[in-house]
């Protein structure tokens, strides 16, 4: 088996990597604050979040704030698992390239 | 595939970690300024209000509402210094001064200094005076060592420094002030100017 096999494909672009990193470190993060730290459009961000969504990486919770929606975003232990396997795959990638 | 591609989503990792759970670092001069208000502060109090040997310190004299009084502006002063300078720093590197971080950094500093707060009133108002430096020094260190995650920078250490200097003014009584002017005034100073030159200067 590869190194490479440990690198997941999902992680293969800069927002759904920022997405993950954000949330590893916050215990909930609400889509606006996301879109302003990842400084993307709303469509691409949600399109990314919905990727993540469905590997079940990343759970939604939608609520209303007085009469704003408000969505918020919080890594899975799945998500969480993954990721750090990914950064361990990147890392040995980069120890020993070849 | 070449490991520079790899290299980029590390660092964009970290950046984003970073970006997204700290606050940027408070300016070195805002901790002088600190410092400073607290040493005049005390030197106000020393020559003016310090109570007499014969003399016994009620909570109810106005010498004593007096130098309350001058903490809290020392602590407004300084809060507000903070908050002004860390603003035109933010502004400097376009970064945002309020935001989900800022607030989790104020809830985290104002819990421990809240009730550090609320302790030593209740304490006062018993008439026990004698641990005051000490406590205000311990809660102040607490406060600064929680909210520390939140920032980027080394304000831990000046936390531990202030709990440390509070547990050594704690056994000896009757040195109060003199913790407090050294914790408070001439801590500050120097970790400010450490950072001053550490960090803005860049």
């Amino acid at each position: 088996m590869g190194l490479i096999d440990n690198i997941n494909k999902l992680f293969d672009h800069r927002i759904r990597l920022g997405i993950m990193s954000i949330l590893m470190v916050n215990d909930d993060v609400d889509f606006n604050r996301l879109k302003e730290l990842l400084d993307v459009t709303d469509g691409n961000l949600a399109s990314h979040t919905k990727t993540l969504e469905n590997a079940e990486y990343i759970k939604v919770e939608k609520a209303f704030i007085g009469k704003k929606p408000n969505t918020k975003y919080f890594i899975t232990p799945l998500g969480k698992q993954a990721f750090k396997k990914h950064i361990d795959a990147l890392e040995d990638l980069i120890r020993n390239p070849k | 595939m070449d490991s520079k591609k790899y290299l980029d989503d590390i660092s964009q990792i970290k950046d984003m970690m970073s970006r997204s759970s700290r606050f940027i670092s408070l300016t070195g001069l805002s901790g002088i300024l600190a410092g400073i208000y607290a040493i005049t502060g005390a030197t106000v109090a020393y020559m003016f209000l310090l109570p007499n040997d014969y003399e016994v310190l009620t909570v109810d004299s106005l010498k004593f509402k007096s130098i309350i009084g001058i903490l809290i502006l020392v602590a407004v002063l300084s809060f507000v210094t903070a908050y002004l300078l860390t603003t035109r720093k933010a502004k400097r590197n376009n970064e945002k001064i309020w935001d989900e971080t800022t607030k989790r950094l104020l809830i985290n500093f104002f819990v421990p200094m809240v009730t550090g707060g609320i302790y030593i009133l209740i304490k006062l108002h018993s008439r026990h005076y004698g641990l005051t430096a000490s406590l205000m020094l311990i809660f102040y260190g607490l406060a600064l060592v929680n909210a520390s995650k939140y920032t980027i920078g080394t304000v831990q250490y000046l936390g531990y420094s202030q709990i440390v200097l509070g547990l050594i003014c704690a056994a000896f009584p009757g040195y109060g002030f003199w913790f407090w002017v050294l914790g408070f005034g001439v801590l500050h100073i120097v970790y400010g100017t450490i950072m001053h030159f550490k960090e803005d200067r860049k």
